[in-house]
């Protein structure tokens, strides 16, 4: 076991797909000699040189379409952009030409790009840095996105995202940078299944992300009160790991789904049809859901902390499951 | 449109529950066609429509309980688009009217105005959850308390309704049986039996009785199977080993003779609760010990020292037409007497005639750790002896 912090995590794993394998390399805005926005690439430009650690012009739609070209060309580029927000810059070459490539060449073009942000509020950086949009690219068929919530996750997911042959979006919550823990020396992730955080029977707490230290404390509130809660971190949100959400469900037979996303069509809505589609009967009370509030994420820190999910909304949600 | 309401299947159904529809909205139907099947607690009625039209909706569902005249479905007639059919109901709904009167089906006319508002205003909630486990328990939702949001109905609540009904007095009988296999199973499984048995004229135990009774009211008459739980009890005294308890790897001989009697339940089941000190009681007292116990337990209330004293039980099915009867015995008892049938059979007697006389078979089924055989043998030829003597009784 060692106790390392998810920026570190994210750079030893960075380190690594770049020592074990030759055509990766990194690009993005600000990733080489400045170190990368929340300082993840830090010493790594020092460490393997501009030809891999690639400082890119502030045109996301232009760097993310070269990391598009250098896939088709053999290489395994990991791009970072600096946040979900700015990503949307990107978003025809994310869903219209990466996501796309596969099937419109009849199989013979496969996109094996990695794209790195950052998503999430929580730090007073304002309404167009602070965006969660991950539903968005959950949306879409032909990319695969994940969202690592634990440290080791954060460390495990990169080198298994870039054995896929197609792009796979890779989202950090911002708030998860400074989360410390331990993780195991041999550490297996895999890229299919939903993980249950914390057992329980009485109610299922299903989320994702930033969102999980936040679930995790309702979950010991919950507990003091009496209340059993099942914690089910979803680590991957394309393709989602159904059966896993249905067995939590179908154990503990009242869900709160949590979710940083705006509520309307949010990843949360989705998972609440599958649950209505194929676990109704197995339901004791109707499914909530914790989401942002429907507004731009306040810059005002108790305002932005209003506006977005927090423990006592969790409690508050699950509890009201109960008579 | 037109109103279909649950008609009355009979003189004294007041209301149904909706198992099933036989159609659904878009359907057209028939004069006389089956449209549903109702449970009127005596059995599962086909309902017949005498309307014709298309289904409009459905307003009740599958497992709803409604009183007779409640609104089940509204058909359009020939002509009625959907539009003018939601129209008028949420002018009806929105005024209260009560059903058209010529809608109303044939004998429910006085009952469903009170019923109309009901369905859609009692509807509580009940999770998909506890509303699946009900019916998987035969649980009745009607009246089960809601402790969910909204006072919804959930799985726990159900539980409960289930585990409380499992405690009502309905289940006495699986208990009754659940016991006597138990004991039953016990003694077949530990007592290794051994049967005899015997014929015995009854004839002069029978004119005796005759005799006896004339001199007694009708109230005091005594029975023939009182003389047989006498002669029993005085047989025992010779041989002793037959009355007592087998425990702890020994016999216990019984501290007085007090015979179990066989009574068998209305409800199923059978008791055998001790007649204490059956040997020292008069025919008389032995009457109204019977008689009182029979009643007793057919009451369920025997005292407990009856449920465990018996030192050995009799059993007579002579009266249910039995020839004979080889008893199990009941632990940790080690015998047990049966009586069959008192009837007429040709019998040879001391002189070398045939004759017809009422014979009874009685059997002992012993414990072949405590006694043999010929002790057996001894005791039914005893009890034979006593029987020809019904005056000593």
């Amino acid at each position: 076991m060692t106790r390392i912090s998810c920026r570190e995590a994210m750079r030893q794993a960075l380190r690594e797909a770049l020592t074990r394998d030759p055509r990766v390399f990194l690009m993005g805005e600000d990733v080489g000699r400045y170190g990368g926005t929340y300082a993840v690439s830090k010493g790594l430009y020092e460490e393997f040189g501009p030809e891999r650690i690639r400082d890119t012009p502030l045109s996301e739609l232009g760097f993310v379409g070269a990391g598009i070209g250098a896939a088709l060309g053999g290489m395994r580029p990991i791009v970072e952009v600096m946040t979900v927000n700015f990503s949307l810059l990107a978003l025809d070459q994310i869903v219209n030409t990466a996501a796309l490539y596969r099937h419109m060449s009849g199989g013979q073009f496969s996109v094996p790009i990695v794209i790195r942000m950052a998503t999430g509020a929580g730090r007073q950086v304002a309404a167009q840095h602070s965006h969660s949009f991950e539903n968005w690219y959950a949306h879409i068929p032909g990319i695969k996105v994940l969202c690592p919530a634990t440290v080791a996750d954060a460390r495990g997911m990169l080198w298994p995202a870039l054995q896929d042959p197609d792009p796979v979006i890779l989202f950090e919550h911002a708030q998860l940078y400074n989360l410390e823990e331990d993780i195991p020396d041999a550490l297996e992730v895999d890229l299919e299944s939903a993980a249950v955080r914390r057992p329980g029977d009485a109610v299922s707490l299903i989320t994702y992300g930033g969102s999980l230290a936040k679930t995790l404390a309702a979950a010991e509130l919950l507990a003091a009160a009496g209340i059993s809660a099942e914690v089910v971190d979803l680590r991957v949100l394309r393709p989602l790991d159904t059966e896993t959400i249905l067995a939590s469900v179908r154990k503990c037979r009242r869900v709160v789904v949590i979710d940083e996303c705006w509520r309307t069509g949010s990843l949360a809505a989705e998972i609440i049809a599958r649950i209505s589609e194929q676990a109704l009967y197995d339901l004791d009370a109707p499914p909530a859901r914790v989401c942002s509030e429907e507004v731009p994420i306040p810059y005002a820190r108790h305002m932005e902390e209003a506006a977005l999910p927090q423990p006592e909304k969790i409690v508050a949600a699950a509890k009201s499951l109960f008579g | 449109m037109i109103e279909f309401n649950l008609p009355s299947l009979g003189a004294d159904m007041d209301e149904g529950t909706l198992l099933e529809w036989r159609i659904k909205p878009g359907d057209t139907v028939k004069r006389g066609q089956v449209v549903a099947v109702v449970d009127t607690s005596k059995a599962a009625v086909d309902v017949e429509i005498w309307h014709e039209g298309v289904v409009h909706a459905l307003t009740l569902e599958p497992g709803q309980k409604v009183p007779v005249g409640t609104t089940m479905a509204i058909l359009r007639e020939a002509g009625e688009s959907a539009g003018q059919v939601e129209a008028m109901r949420k002018q009806r709904s929105a005024a209260k009217l009560p059903p058209l009167a010529a809608h109303v089906e044939p004998g429910t006319a006085a009952v469903s105005a009170p019923h109309r508002e009901a369905p859609a205003a009692a509807r509580r909630p009940v999770s998909p959850a506890a509303r699946r486990h009900a019916q998987e328990l035969h649980v009745e939702l009607e009246g089960i308390s809601g402790s969910g949001p909204h006072g919804s109905v959930t799985v726990a609540d159900v539980d409960k309704a289930a585990a409380a009904h499992h405690t009502a007095p309905l289940d006495r009988k699986a208990e009754m049986r659940r016991a006597i296999a138990a004991a039953m199973g016990r003694s077949k499984r530990e007592i290794p039996h051994y049967y005899l048995s015997q014929d015995i004229p009854m004839q002069r135990a029978v004119e005796w009785l005759l005799r006896e009774n004339e001199k007694h009211a009708v109230t005091e008459r005594l029975l023939l199977g009182v003389l047989q739980l006498k002669a029993v009890a005085l047989a025992l005294a010779r041989t002793p080993e037959l009355n007592g308890f087998w425990r702890g790897d020994r016999f216990e001989p019984g501290a007085g003779v007090h015979v179990g009697v066989a009574i068998s339940l209305r409800q199923g089941g059978l008791v055998a609760p001790a007649i204490h000190d059956v040997d020292r009681k008069s025919l008389v007292e032995l009457m109204g010990s019977l008689a009182d116990l029979v009643q007793r337990a057919r009451a369920g209330s025997m005292r407990s020292s009856e449920m465990s004293d018996p030192t050995i039980t009799v059993t007579n099915l002579g009266e249910q037409g039995a020839g004979a009867v080889f008893g199990v015995i009941y632990p940790p008892q080690v015998a047990l007497v049966g009586f069959g049938r008192v009837a007429d059979r040709p019998w040879i007697d001391d002189t070398g005639a045939v004759r017809a006389l009422p014979v009874v078979t009685a059997s002992l089924s012993g414990d072949h750790r405590v006694s043999d055989g010929i002790r057996g043998a001894r005791f039914l030829t005893e009890l034979h002896d006593r029987l020809q003597r019904p005056e000593e009784l």
